[in-house]
């Protein structure tokens, strides 16, 4: 299907759906950062158990689960047809002027769904169908997500995972907001300039939250 | 000045091409590169060897014929000029310059480096016009245009069509000569009219002939001899996400030819 789907097409899809999963991104780093302002982890674990139980986010998951997917494999096949577009490469190549992270979207694309994998499995997986360790909040059993995030997050190997697959993060995020406009047809001469700054901040923002969280529980721990 | 010259050589469209290394000395630094070519084709031609076979035409930068990806930029090191513009003060004496032809799946190497690039000839003929009779020469201020509009389009119209942008994307993409020639009539009222087919059927043409997509890498923009930018590509997306949601369906064609 997304195959008769013409190209300008499918860059509107990879553009709906990398904001969404941008949109994603940033609900989960806000959630996250609560571990480190709150040492008791109540606050963590009370917006963990939220996420993992309103109704609304249920369906939002299963929405979020659906975006990766289509940012995926429509990535996927956009690049296949790329490749093909020039079956014979030059001897010399690549001297052009242009965004640095942008000619290797696929390549981080696919380190950040490997460590995603592994990632869904350390946490994601464990709590959803594994045993986890509980902890009584205001009258009200709950799981400790934030136990095992500090748990994990004690192990070197895993902290240093955490930061390579991050910094890959912040490399695709770099050429993803304004490029996701680019697509959508949204240009304009005041505001892309700004675009470009914003996309660059949220790459920092993101990824450099993200990694802030395994790097101060390892120091502090 | 003299160079080492490592030249693409392909005898015809179905041959296995390679790299002959040539030598040229005493070029003037203020000769074209073109002119430099021909002096290495005369050179071969007296030796009674086959001359490079390259595209030219006006030699003065606008007929959009002259390609030659040179050292890894379509035209060669210099911003915003074509292969005959380029002179060879922009080379140093004892350069080895790497010279090969467009690479792109839709514009297959006929010889050396001449490629076919009927491919944008068919991307026009989907669409690149505007459907009127042909007839008296209308009242200049009939129709009222915002400057703003009428620059935009200009620049726009600025395209040569020399396929520099699919040559320099690492996709091979054809967006950058698509959205020019779809912007330069979707800013004026006349090109309004058919706006929403014409963009329609030349991204279903443009796929259709297996050029890459876009990745907004802005390669395109860097290298095209006239400048063209890539805010037309955001206005090509914009008038086909608009015809898409809005216009009777158009049977769309994939891209990179599957």
């Amino acid at each position: 299907m997304a195959l008769t789907y013409s190209s300008v097409t499918k860059k509107i899809i990879m553009a709906l759906a990398g904001l969404f999963l941008i949109s994603f991104l940033i609900v989960h780093l806000s959630i996250n950062l609560l571990l480190l302002f709150d040492s008791s982890r109540e606050s963590f674990n009370v917006a963990a158990r939220f996420m993992a139980t309103n109704p609304v986010i249920q369906v939002m998951q299963i929405v979020l689960f659906g975006g990766f997917i289509l940012h995926i494999l429509v990535g996927i096949i956009l690049q296949i047809q790329n490749w093909m577009a020039r079956p014979t490469r030059y001897k010399i190549e690549g001297y052009s002027q242009s965004s640095f992270f942008s000619k290797f979207m696929i390549h981080t694309g696919a380190v950040i769904l490997a460590f995603l994998v592994i990632h869904l499995f350390n946490f994601f997986f464990k709590a959803k169908f594994g045993e986890m360790p509980e902890v009584m909040i205001d009258g009200t059993l709950m799981e400790d997500m934030g136990l095992l995030v500090i748990e994990k997050f004690k192990e070197f190997p895993y902290v240093l995972m955490y930061l390579v697959w991050l910094l890959f993060l912040g490399f695709h995020l770099d050429h993803a907001f304004h490029s996701a406009l680019q697509s959508l047809g949204l240009n304009h001469s005041k505001y892309t300039p700004l675009a470009f700054g914003l996309s660059r901040a949220l790459a920092i923002l993101i990824a450099g939250g993200f990694i802030l969280i395994p790097v101060v529980i390892y120091v502090t721990q | 000045m003299n160079l080492t010259l490592k030249i693409w050589r392909q005898k015809n469209a179905t041959s296995k091409g390679r790299f002959v290394t040539y030598q040229v000395n005493d070029i003037s630094t203020s000769s074209s590169f073109l002119e430099m070519m021909d002096v290495l084709n005369e050179s071969l031609v007296i030796k009674g060897e086959d001359p490079v076979a390259f595209d030219h035409d006006c030699r003065e930068g606008i007929c959009g014929a002259c390609s030659m990806y040179i050292n890894g930029h379509p035209h060669g090191p210099d911003k915003a000029v074509t292969t005959c513009q380029l002179h060879m003060r922009k080379f140093k004496d004892g350069d080895t310059i790497v010279i090969e032809p467009w690479r792109a799946r839709p514009f297959p190497v006929l010889k050396d480096l001449i490629v076919d690039r009927t491919a944008f000839d068919k991307i026009i003929q989907a669409g690149g016009y505007i459907s009127v009779n042909t007839g008296g020469i209308p009242d200049a201020n009939a129709i009222p245009i915002p400057k703003v509009n009428a620059d935009l389009s200009m620049d726009a119209a600025a395209c040569i069509g020399c396929g520099a942008c699919v040559a320099a994307c690492k996709n091979a993409s054809a967006m950058l000569f698509a959205s020019a020639k779809v912007s330069q009539f979707a800013l004026l009222p006349q090109g309004r009219i058919e706006a929403s087919e014409r963009v329609q059927a030349m991204v279903a043409e443009m796929d259709k002939q297996g050029f890459g997509n876009c990745t907004n890498t802005g390669a395109c923009e860097a290298e095209c001899p006239k400048e063209i930018s890539i805010s037309n590509i955001a206005r090509m997306n914009r008038e086909f996400l608009s015809a898409k949601v809005c216009a009777p369906k158009v049977k769309e064609q994939s891209g990179g030819g599957i």
